[in-house]
């Protein structure tokens, strides 16, 4: 059974129709990559993955257990984490807290033992303290924890989005767009923390991804969309010598 | 019920209906083109009502206390009060356009509060008269008398509103306030001047609102500081249940509203003190149950 | 008075102590306990308002300044708290304290029916929700009659502690001070804890917090909640100070002090908090001879510091 099960997935906005019968699957442990041109509708279907948008049609399926129409709290709390195209952080507030945020669904202290400082409480508050920590630790930005998180370099940002991402302690982690706006040593460290993820942590990868060259890189699987269909999936190789991947393309990348 | 009772209400809630309409469908035509409520909208509603009152007593003494000087008090405030629209969205929303939601609300209610307290400093809290020689002539359905003021009343309304509706269905700024609303970013790109589109969406706004408050005014006769805060509380009720955002749905739920208020307070164990209380029962039904409002369509948020 | 409570985290977060925040914090603390022995009546009298504002503008920061939520009704929940404990000790007998938790859980009944239809849609609703709910509770305390009508409650007891009642300016200002204190407290306790940051998280970036797995309406519940149980206790002690309430003690104007308080000092900040309090406690004594004119100078107070300086009269100084 695959980690992720998507199938006959539909989407529309108004008379807009963003994604149309959408089937793939993600095998666990693979790094899959989602490619397509401007406006095909990647987004739109990480974010019906994730619980952003309702579906109108279709079926999710993560870890056997359906999560179509869930909100999007319910869903990370199952084990599926996201990064935002546009870096979502809390700015204002420090890049440790920011790590912390991941760990709260996987924690449970609530108002009245904060007020009561119970023993158990500070200990969950310790704990949550040093996972957010460990992945700071893991990106390679620990040394800034203490740092306005708006105050970072666009690069440091991103890896504090998927360090938060991390913290949540998902099955199966989603980046939209990872390496926009980083200079080619950036893309490199992001190739190599991919693979790091998935070799160290078992965290079943699914990247958004408009440079191709990073994309065959780095994926084991990759998925491709055009005009909220999908066009072909399958290995890089197999992929990249599709007519129909290739026609979508012309013109408009590569 | 008794029947007369039935068209009595019925004739006093289209006319509070039509009042409600005209604040609510400004609310609402802000709200679509900026996605945030004007907070300042009731005490616009209330300047609209002191500015009619003021230029009414000085064209009174030309063109005596008739429809006529009712008439040039509604132009001139109608004109006064959407340029001061203008002002405050110049000096309080446009500075704060990408300020965190919750500082451009706050400061809203900064931008309210102050034209409160300036009529509340400048009148000292009473309620002045605004006589009009209007009469009382009309015609009666059975027992229940209704004046012509009345009826031309719900007529100017309903005029106003069709021409909104129009302006913003037929003109290119119509077309353009229409572009801003779905896509303000995309209609910058396409050449639209946004900023202008906004100042004359909060011009046609509040000119509205005052268009009511002066008719407000003069139906019921008296104007006092505090005659905004209740009205944009039920114009915004109103702009809820017919879908914020939809000019049509403003003027659906304004009347609707007024009925409702008619007829509820008229219920036995009801009664009119109550009556405010039965309004805000009716918002929160809405939010729980139809949030995007009789007319409303709900759009989904990109992430 | 100021920095009493900035005293507050290096006592519970011993890593943080330092001595030039636990020292003035200490003067103050010192100053505001041996105050009443010095001063008259009347600055007593000033000092216990400034009291009851903070804790109010504690208990509102926690919606606003934390949770990111424009609450205009807030008076509301102070109105319930009051008349809560007004009510059962007058007209039914019951002991002060029982009140208090009586009063809490009706301050949270509130909350849910007014936040749970409004916390799931746009922040702008609940703000005008806010506002007529802080229009319509004092419309039901004018038109019942458990409420004495417009004219209010008459007769409330005084309270009374370990056989000791407390009936003088002095006595309340110690209880007040107390009631600061433990507000203080738990606002810090909260602040630096998982469910405070989830405060912060929704009201920095509500999507994002949804997408780390923050369920967004929950945690502004219950921020709403806790600030209506923070302003009904305060209602129970003002109760029991006044002896007599009436509608009027709780209208839009008082709601509208109470986040002045909170946003003149600097939302979200305990320190800022104190400070906005204290000063919208003295603004009616500086303004004794303005008359008509005391709202329109709080509202220039409020745009001003909107659009210059959006962060208060003292910010955060982070990083
Ligand atoms: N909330 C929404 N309301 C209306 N239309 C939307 C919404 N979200 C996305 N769309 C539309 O859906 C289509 C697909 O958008 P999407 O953002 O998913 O594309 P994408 O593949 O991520 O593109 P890009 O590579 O540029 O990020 C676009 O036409 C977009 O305008
Ligand atoms: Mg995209």
């Amino acid at each position: 059974m695959a980690l992720l099960e998507v199938r006959d997935l539909r989407l529309s906005f108004g008379g807009l129709k963003v994604l149309h019968d959408i089937s793939f699957s993600v095998e666990k442990g693979v790094i899959n990559s989602l490619i397509g041109p401007n406006g095909a509708g990647k987004t739109s279907l990480f974010n019906c993955l994730t619980g952003f948008y309702k579906p109108k049609g279709g079926s999710i399926h993560l870890g056997g257990r359906p999560i179509a129409g869930l909100p999007p709290h319910r869903i990370t709390a199952l084990g599926l984490a996201r990064t935002f195209q546009n870096i979502r952080l809390f700015k204002e507030m420090t890049v440790l807290e920011n790590a912390m945020s991941g760990q709260h669904c996987r924690s449970r202290h609530g108002i009245v033992s904060a007020i009561l400082h119970l023993p158990a409480q500070r200990r969950e508050e310790e704990a949550i303290r040093a996972a957010g920590m460990h992945w700071l630790d893991f990106v390679g930005i620990e040394q800034h924890a203490h740092r306005r998180a708006g105050g970072l370099s666009y690069g440091d940002q991103r890896r504090l989005e998927l360090a938060r991402a991390l913290a949540s302690a998902p099955e199966l982690i989603l980046l939209d767009e990872p390496a926009a706006g980083l200079n080619e040593r950036e893309k490199l460290d992001l190739v190599h923390l991919i693979r790091r993820i998935r070799d160290e942590t078992g965290i079943t990868v699914l990247l958004i991804e408009h440079d191709m060259g990073l994309v065959m890189q780095v994926s084991e699987k990759i998925v491709v969309f055009d005009y909220g269909q999908k066009i072909a999936d399958g290995p890089p190789e197999i992929v990249r010598a599709d007519p129909r991947v290739i026609e979508a393309y012309l013109g408009t990348e590569e | 019920m008794t029947l007369d009772l039935v068209i009595q209400q019925l004739v006093n809630g289209l006319i509070v209906g039509s009042f409600y309409a005209l604040i609510a469908l400004g609310y609402s035509m802000v709200f679509g083109v900026i996605k945030l409520l004007n907070f300042a909208h009731g005490d616009i509603y209330m300047s609209g009502a002191f500015v009619g009152l003021i230029v009414f007593s000085f064209v009174g003494i030309w063109v005596g206390n008739g429809w006529l000087g009712v008439v040039c008090a509604l132009l001139v405030s109608m004109l006064a009060v959407g340029l001061l629209g203008v002002v405050i969205e110049r000096f309080v929303y446009r500075p704060m356009r990408n300020a965190p939601r919750l500082s451009i609300l706050i400061t809203a209610l900064g931008a309210s509060m102050v034209l409160n307290g300036t009529a509340l400093a400048l009148t000292g809290g009473r309620h002045y008269a605004f006589n009009t020689d209007l009469g009382f002539a009309g015609v009666d359905i059975s027992t229940v008398h209704i004046t012509y003021t009345q009826m031309v009343l719900v007529a100017a309304s309903i005029a106003l509103m069709a021409g909104m509706q129009a302006f913003v269905s037929r003109t290119m700024y119509g077309k353009a306030m229409r572009a801003v609303s779905i896509d303000m970013g995309a209609s910058r790109l396409m050449g639209i001047d946004v900023d202008r589109v906004i100042a004359l969406t909060f011009f046609m706004g509040s000119a509205l609102a005052a268009g009511g408050g002066v008719m407000a005014g003069a139906y019921y006769g008296s104007v006092h500081f505090f005659m905004g805060f209740i009205m944009g509380l039920k114009a915004f009720t109103a702009a809820v249940i017919g879908g914020i955002g939809s000019v049509p749905g403003a003027m659906l739920g304004g009347l609707l509203l007024g009925l409702l208020e008619a007829f509820g307070s008229s219920l036995p164990f009801v009664g009119s003190e109550w009556r405010d209380v039965f309004v805000f029962g009716a918002l929160i039904l809405f939010l729980v149950f139809k949030p995007t409002g009789l007319l409303g369509r709900s759009v989904v948020e990109r992430v | 008075m100021i920095d009493e409570v900035r005293t507050m985290p290096a006592a519970v977060q011993p890593q943080l102590m330092r001595w030039s925040v636990v020292l003035p914090g200490l003067a103050a603390l010192a100053c505001a306990l041996v105050l009443p022995q010095f001063a008259n009546a009347y600055v007593t009298e000033v000092a216990t308002t400034a009291l009851l504002y903070i804790v109010l503008c504690l208990g509102l920061n926690i919606v606003v300044g934390y949770a990111g939520l424009l609450d205009l009704g807030y008076a509301a929940f102070f109105a319930v708290g009051a008349y809560t404990s007004g009510i059962l000790t007058a007209e039914f007998g019951f002991n002060f304290w029982l009140t208090i938790p009586v009063a809490m859980a009706t301050a949270c009944v509130a909350g849910i029916i007014i936040g749970a239809p409004t916390l799931r849609l746009r922040s702008d609703y609940l703000a005008i929700v806010t506002l007529g709910f802080g229009e319509i509770v004092r419309i039901i305390a004018r038109n019942l009659d458990i409420t004495g009508g417009a004219s209010g409650l008459v007769g409330i007891e005084r309270p009374e502690i370990f056989g000791f009642k407390l009936m003088q300016v002095q006595h309340f200002y110690y209880a007040f001070l107390v009631l600061a204190l433990l507000t203080a407290f738990v606002c810090l306790s909260i602040e630096r804890s998982r469910m405070g940051r989830a405060w912060f998280y929704v009201r920095y970036d509500e999507d994002a917090a949804a997408g780390i797995g923050i369920n967004r309406v929950t945690a502004k519940l219950q921020a709403y909640m806790m600030g209506a149980v923070i302003a009904s206790v305060a209602g129970c002690l003002y109760a029991a100070k006044m002896t007599a309430i009436s509608p009027e003690s709780f209208t839009f104007n008082q709601s509208l002090l109470i986040l002045l308080g909170v946003v003149l000092g600097g939302m979200g900040r305990i320190p800022g908090v104190v400070l906005g309090a204290i000063l919208v406690a003295l603004l009616p004594e500086v303004l004794r001879g303005a008359g008509t004119y005391r709202p329109l100078v709080t509202a220039v107070a409020l745009l001003a510091i909107m659009l210059f300086r959006p962060n208060g009269l003292w910010p955060d100084k982070r990083v």
